[in-house]
């Protein structure tokens, strides 16, 4: 276990002088991006480049009776105009999600959500591409949206999903978890049992970089280069050759510079597609870059999950079961990104961090006239809602109990000593040891002394709310025997090569989009083999440069490629070991590994560098019998089981009585992601999270109209947190490795998008307890709270 | 149309549509892609560019108004291999994730220490407060800059 002190924000390491091994240090890919020199997908630039621009439907629900062309087409710098018709000549109409549904590339027969794709133009520059948009006559036959996913069952409800055969109402799917028996005998003889509705609204990730892709078929070699916004850029070279039938060696899928992602850039979107179409109908590279509007109303969504929480405990505030339905709004097409066997994602470990005897969820998710998608926004595979519902429904029973959230919390967490721990969803939580995580939160809180101020500005009619959030999220998918998306394993490859110098370059399968994997890969590897970081190149995101693996998205980089790093660092460590016993002549068993070396045991001395044995790897002189020279080496790591993060948070309000106006004050994050590799890049991973936090409970949210137009379609509808709606980050950590993990690393990337919403909320609520409020849903604006205030809160959807 | 300005002390002339914005000049005819665009609304400032010293969003600039004017953007903040000590100081202080709203950033920042050399938390927050980032959180934003803030005055 390796812990390093995070040292202040003004004393700094060289990267240069960094040794080897964990611990703060600057990101390497920093200086191209400081000097404008980063490559993201826009910046692509290829001779004779054209642009494409989507034509997009204005209604949420209607027919397409014709579409006409002619006047584009005639549009000067126009060169190609591409309807859903011309694909259904091509079979590419339609395509799979990554949920075993299908999705419309080009409308042919209706379109299902306002913002759908209808037809292209491709045209020598973007504003020719736009001025031609304009000239497409579609004629639509407009029907009836189903908005209101609680009427999206109802008898009379518009039929959305005619294309599917057979299918006569707007159902999904249905999912259950847990025993509902066993756990309706608990709530049965539950002292205590409380019940909340509760909503997570749907929100968008909104990467500061929208989606996009430059596509360059070379029609003489059938070779297809795509530059494009992906956060999976092997599993999306499967999914190209598998529905366009191009054969999968001949498709480079190369993810430059990614600016944000949040889970939006996972799946395949119809643009992608649209930009290999036309550069195959041109026969030039084609550029397509979406606006803002098109990333907000089109791309993928998140939550839309409308809850029924219910808890049983004892009167003396022993949690006995948690049981939940759940109304999932999965749009227009199942566009979810869950590993197929997890329709709801990992919803099921919404039992959060509470040792309980029983467990049920049920679910029906339904389709309606919105944008696809569903698991986006750093939502770990759906444990934001699972988390939000738990913590939600754990503060509703302490203030039904009248017990401190705090201390109702450290009463029921599950023990140390339990870990292993088997779920009652049947999840095998790897490690964890939550009393002091929650006891150092609340310690730089000062929570007691919060409490004593609260009591005070009550008194004097101030509103001010301290809210709690335990959560323990489950990472890393995953294992491949339970874990796949359309049938790909979970699993991640890894190469490492060390050159005859002792530089070396380690090749992975997943992907940054800010995350720093430049630098977090090179000091995992550095902390194997002992090469500096700096004399480590990270190669990652072109398929055609790294090994097959799944991507960067539920926080699995760390937990699985970080575990093929480090194992693939071994592997070479293993051979350089060979290598040093014939370099100094004494046995392998004779010899240990001390950071960089290998030394004779008992004779320090008497030693090699791995740079000295690098070169005898690929140098003069014979190597031992059956070594074969080089030193490198590749695996495929398939994780054994998830590893689980855990954190407790505490926020701070303050709200204003006469606006509802409300002001984190503080918020106080205490994570625990095992092994800490580079504290620095962690600390910004838990900032990032806290702020999408506050963005979701205060401030986002797409919703639409009656007619399905979506009213959060620009930056200015749809409201993203700025340096004045957060406070100064305050943060701890606490260490409790991962157990199967090579390095006992957990991952971080979401922990703080699970954890923080319900914590604010909690807080509002907390502070509104003068007013009787048990719960406020989402997003808490003014106005909503004002509602609250006034006892006529509504939900948001 | 025809447009004369100069872009990070070069003097350059282009031919133009009257309708191209400051942004796709930069990025699309001058292939200076450190300048980023990000939401057409002037709400993101991943675009943020200098007209004559100013920060300017320049996705709502037309490239004709600063036809005559000077424009400085990121590829001009280094001096040579020398950082600005505003890129020294996200780079120190992890002030970037992605990198996206990062050009944007520094360019406001850096106007702001150029007017006010030693600025409080709080007017480093108003300052950028007209700019989203997705990843930061902010916090180590106003740290970069403070960093910046005390190595200017050290070396002065």
């Amino acid at each position: 276990m390796t812990t390093v002190e995070e040292p202040k924000t003004t004393t700094f390491d060289d990267n240069d002088q960094k040794p080897v091994g964990f611990g703060r240090m600057l990101r390497k890919e920093d200086p191209r991006l400081l000097r404008g020199r980063g490559r993201f997908t826009d910046d692509v630039q290829l001779p004779g480049m054209l642009h494409l621009a989507i034509l997009r439907s204005p209604f949420a629900h209607a027919r397409v009776v014709s579409v006409d062309t002619s006047a584009a087409e005639a549009s000067p710098g126009v060169k190609a105009v591409v309807t859903g018709e011309t694909l259904k000549g091509l079979g590419l109409a339609w395509m799979p999600t990554l949920s075993n549904d299908v999705q419309a590339v080009l409308a042919t027969d209706k379109v299902r959500f306002q913002g759908q794709e209808v037809a292209f133009v491709v045209a020598e520059d973007r504003y020719a591409a736009r001025d031609a948009l304009e000239l497409i006559d579609v004629e639509y036959e407009v029907l009836d949206p189903v908005i209101d996913v609680r009427q999206a069952l109802a008898p009379d409800a518009p039929l959305i999903r005619d294309d599917l055969e057979g299918k006569t109402n707007n159902h999904c799917f249905d999912w259950e978890t847990g025993d509902a028996d066993e756990t309706e005998a608990v709530f049965a003889r539950a002292d205590v049992v409380v019940k909340q509705d509760i909503v997570y609204p749907r929100v968008h990730p909104a990467p500061m970089e929208t989606c996009g892709a430059v596509a360059d078929f070379d029609a003489v070699e059938g070779r297809l280069r795509l530059w494009s916004t992906t956060q999976a850029p092997h599993a999306h070279r499967t999914l190209y050759a598998i529905v366009a039938g191009l054969p999968e060696h001949k498709i480079q899928v190369i993810a430059p510079d990614i600016g944000g992602g949040f889970g939006n850039k996972v799946p395949i979107y119809p643009g992608y597609v649209c930009a290999i179409v036309g550069s195959i109908v041109t026969g030039k590279p084609v550029k397509w870059m979406e606006d803002r509007s098109e990333n907000l109303i089109s791309t993928g969504f998140a939550r839309d999950y409308i809850m029924r929480g219910e808890i049983a405990a004892t009167r003396d505030g022993k949690i006995l079961a948690i049981r939940t339905n759940v109304l999932a709004d999965h749009g227009a097409f199942n566009g979810t990104a869950a590993p197929v066997k997890y329709p709801a994602g990992f919803f099921g470990v919404f039992t959060g961090s509470y040792d309980i005897e029983a467990a049920y969820c049920k679910m029906t998710a339904v389709y309606t006239n919105k944008a696809p998608g569903g698991v986006a926004y750093a939502c770990s595979f759906r444990i934001t809602e699972a988390v939000y519902l738990v913590e939600r429904i754990v503060d509703c029973l302490a203030a039904e109990l009248q017990m401190d959230p705090a201390e109702l919390r450290l009463k029921n967490f599950i023990q140390p000593d339990q870990f292993p721990y088997t779920t009652k969803t049947g999840w095998v939580y790897d490690s964890g040891n939550y009393e002091p995580t929650m006891r150092q939160a609340m310690e730089i809180a000062g929570y007691a002394e919060l409490r004593r101020e609260q009591e005070e500005k009550r008194a004097r009619g101030e509103l001010m709310g301290i809210g709690i959030s335990f959560f323990t999220e489950a990472v890393g998918a995953g294992p491949r025997k339970n874990m796949d998306i359309l049938g790909l394993g979970m699993a991640d490859g890894c190469e490492l090569r060390v050159h005859p110098t002792g530089k070396a370059v380690v090749r992975l399968s997943v992907k940054t989009q800010g995350q720093g994997h430049e630098t977090t890969f090179a000091q995992i590897v550095a902390e194997e083999i002992g090469i500096p970081p700096a004399d480590i190149e990270v190669v990652h995101g072109d398929t055609d440069q790294t090994p097959f693996g799944l991507g960067t998205y539920g926080s699995r980089s760390t937990p699985v490629s970080g575990a093929a790093a480090a194992l693939v660092a071994r592997k070479v460590r293993d051979k350089a070991q060979l290598i040093a016993s014939a370099m100094l002549e004494v046995t392998v068993a004779d010899l240990e590994w001390v950071k960089g070396s290998f030394q004779v045991k008992g004779d320090p001395a008497k030693a090699v560098t791995i740079q000295q044995i690098a070169m005898r790897a690929h140098g003069a002189g014979d190597l031992p019998d059956g070594v074969e020279g080089g030193l490198e080496a590749q695996i495929c790591y398939n994780p054994s089981n998830l590893t689980y993060p855990h954190g407790a948070y505490i926020c701070v309000v303050d709200i204003d009585p006469g606006t509802a106006q409300v002001k984190v004050r503080r918020f106080i994050a205490v994570d625990d992601c095992g092994t800490r590799i580079n504290p620095m890049i962690i600390e910004g991973q838990v900032h990032g999270g806290l702020t999408d936090g506050v963005g979701m409970a205060l401030m986002e949210m797409i919703s639409f109209d009656e007619d399905g137009n979506c009213l959060g379609a620009s930056l200015m509808d749809y409201l993203i947190p700025t340096s004045l709606e957060v406070p100064d980050w305050e943060t701890g950590y606490t260490v409790t490795p991962s157990p199967h993990h090579p390095i006992g690393a957990k991952g971080v990337g979401e922990s703080a998008t699970v954890g923080s919403p319900p914590a604010i909320v909690n807080a509002v609520v907390d502070a509104l307890q003068p007013y009787g409020v048990r719960h406020a849903d989402m997003p808490l604006t003014p106005s909503r709270v004002w509602d609250a205030m006034r006892g006529r809160a509504t939900p948001p959807i | 149309m025809q447009v004369t300005m100069t872009v990070n002390d070069v003097e350059v002339t282009r031919e133009i549509e009257g309708r191209l914005l400051l942004v796709h000049f930069l990025r699309d005819t001058l292939s200076l892609t450190g300048t980023h665009w990000g939401c057409d609304t002037s709400n993101c400032g991943t675009c943020v560019v200098w007209l004559d010293g100013e920060p300017v969003k320049s996705c709502t600039v037309l490239a004709a108004m600063a036809d005559g004017h000077e424009v400085r953007t990121v590829e001009g903040l280094a001096k040579g291999a020398e950082l600005d000590p505003i890129q020294e100081g996200f780079m120190q202080c992890h002030g970037l994730q992605c990198g996206f709203c990062t050009p944007g950033m520094m360019m406001t920042c850096r106007a702001l220490l150029d007017k006010n050399p030693d600025p409080t938390d709080a007017e480093i927050r108003e300052a950028i407060s007209g700019q989203i980032c997705r990843c930061t959180g902010y916090s180590t934003i106003v740290r970069s800059v403070r960093w910046a803030s005390v190595h200017e005055a050290a070396n002065k």
